[in-house]
């Protein structure tokens, strides 16, 4: 008897190389719709994945434009919606937009900081049907945490939010960013995890779009520390076998062959910015030149097939060489556009992170220009 | 530490269910049945949606697979041995509880 296949829909982990037990088969319609409610955030993670140019919240889209929105992506075979942000906490209608997600028929994913639910706000989540809490931590160490967060006492907060979730029985993926400064600890941040009662956690090394570019250099690990923490990671798989999962995700600076980015782009998933705009993914607004359609103007299946934008890297037509005869092509599909433009100037190269790219010096180049400087904090 | 323990094995009196986070769907879309976790989806079979399916919490393993030797003719010995290893992957995977 054939067990089930796994297929991811966070964009973000399926962005990652996540090791999945099989491969799954091609699909052209989405199955994870990330939905950015809003980018206030009361922390500052220096690795925030919102791009520097935030919405405004006065252009936000109401409550009805995101139920019309959620109700069109399950007609487009969305099956997962990540509420996430910013902190989708900072949206006072937060519990009315998950229920039209999840009368919509979606799989629902809130994605906090954990900084800004208030126990009545997750009581009425869980009770209107929230299906899984993944809360962010930055550290295994309260002061370490509340650094990188750049908010004073938010471990202390994360925790108690935990403890409240684990309290009503709703599932919790603890998700740790790893860099410089925690990346010694990933058997401290497993017990962590486990501590908190986590099922689920997210190793995520850095990746380096947003506020983590501008960082780069004060986040970014040495090779040796990269190995040593990634080879922590089957050791601990089969120690908490079980008892918690263990998803990583790689850190591409330091990997011989680029991450398949969102699965494809276009391909698995679609994030919609907080004023509306469609994207492939939460980076794709950094390369220049492509008109994002808005929920406000078009439905999400009009942007899904007919958008230019969408169009633009879908398939590996436009890959040059080594892509186009490599063996990798139709695995990573090239790796990340994002990527290739921020480190080569063009969308279409493949990926530098590739040994075989011809830039592949650049990426080298990046990693190690590593200095102790200040973070500069995500802002609005 | 309030460590969970490891997933148990499952014996002929489980009573295996889903846990809360953790839905069956059919989605003509996705191309059939999806069985819907935290961050994931798994791509369920037919047979696989019908063993799941009867993951209530109510009825014992032993009669699942009693159910599902007789509704689909086939050997229970086999039967017993191919959902043993569907649940205990689930439940190592903390899709199911036992």
């Amino acid at each position: 008897m054939p067990g089930p296949v796994q297929m991811t829909t966070n964009g973000h982990a399926a962005a990652n190389g996540r090791p999945n037990g099989a491969a799954a088969k091609p699909l052209h319609n989405p199955l994870g719709l990330l939905a950015e409610l809003t980018h206030r955030c009361p922390l500052g993670c220096p690795y925030c994945s919102n791009p520097l140019e935030m919405d405004k919240r006065e252009d936000e889209l109401d409550t009805a434009t995101w139920a019309r929105v959620f109700r069109e992506a399950a007609g487009l075979g969305v099956l997962q919606v990540h509420l996430s942000g910013g902190e989708p906490a900072s949206r006072r209608d937060l519990v009315d937009i998950m229920t039209a997600a999840r009368s919509a028929g979606l799989y629902t994913n809130l994605i906090t900081s954990g900084v800004g639910v208030t126990d009545k706000r997750l009581n009425d989540l869980a009770d209107a049907g929230l299906d899984h809490v993944q809360i962010s931590i930055q550290d295994a160490e309260p002061k370490s945490a509340d650094r990188i967060a750049g908010y004073e006492g938010a471990y202390a907060r994360k925790r108690a939010l935990a403890a409240a979730v684990v309290a009503l029985k709703l599932p919790l993926t603890a998700n740790i960013v790893i860099h410089r400064a925690n990346i010694e600890r990933v058997d401290d941040l497993v017990a962590m995890a486990l501590d908190m009662g986590a099922s689920r956690v997210e190793i995520a090394h850095v990746q380096y779009y947003g506020w983590a570019l501008t960082n780069r250099a004060a986040l970014m690990p040495t090779r040796e520390q990269v190995e040593r923490a990634v080879g922590r990671i089957e050791p601990l798989r089969k120690e908490h076998h079980g008892r918690i999962v263990i998803d990583a995700v790689v850190p591409d600076y330091y990997a011989r062959y680029p991450k398949p980015c969102v699965g494809g782009w276009g391909r698995r998933s679609l994030n919609v910015t907080p004023a509306g705009r469609v994207l492939p993914c939460h980076a794709a607004e950094s390369i220049p030149g492509l008109a994002f359609w808005n929920v406000k103007d078009y439905s999400l299946r009009d942007i899904w097939e007919r958008n230019p934008a969408f169009n633009a890297f879908r398939g590996t037509d436009f890959l040059p060489e080594p892509c186009q005869s490599c063996e990798r092509r139709d695995v990573d599909f090239g790796g990340c556009r994002c990527q290739a433009f921020a480190l080569t100037g063009d969308a279409r190269a493949t990926d530098p992170v590739c040994h075989l790219s011809p830039h592949h010096h650049v990426v080298e180049e990046r990693a190690a220009a590593r200095e102790d400087a200040e973070y500069v904090y995500r802002r609005l | 530490m309030n460590t969970p323990a490891a997933a148990p094995s499952i014996t002929p009196e489980s009573r295996p269910r889903l846990p809360r986070g953790v839905r069956l769907a059919h989605n003509e879309a996705q191309g059939g049945w999806v069985l819907l976790a935290p961050e994931r989806v798994f791509k369920a079979d037919q047979i696989a949606a019908e063993v799941v399916k009867r993951c209530t919490g109510e009825a014992t393993f032993a009669a699942i697979v009693d159910d599902l030797a007789t509704t689909f003719g086939a050997p229970r010995e086999r039967v017993a041995a191919d959902v043993t290893a569907l649940l205990q992957g689930l439940a190592d995977k903390r899709l199911l509880e036992l």
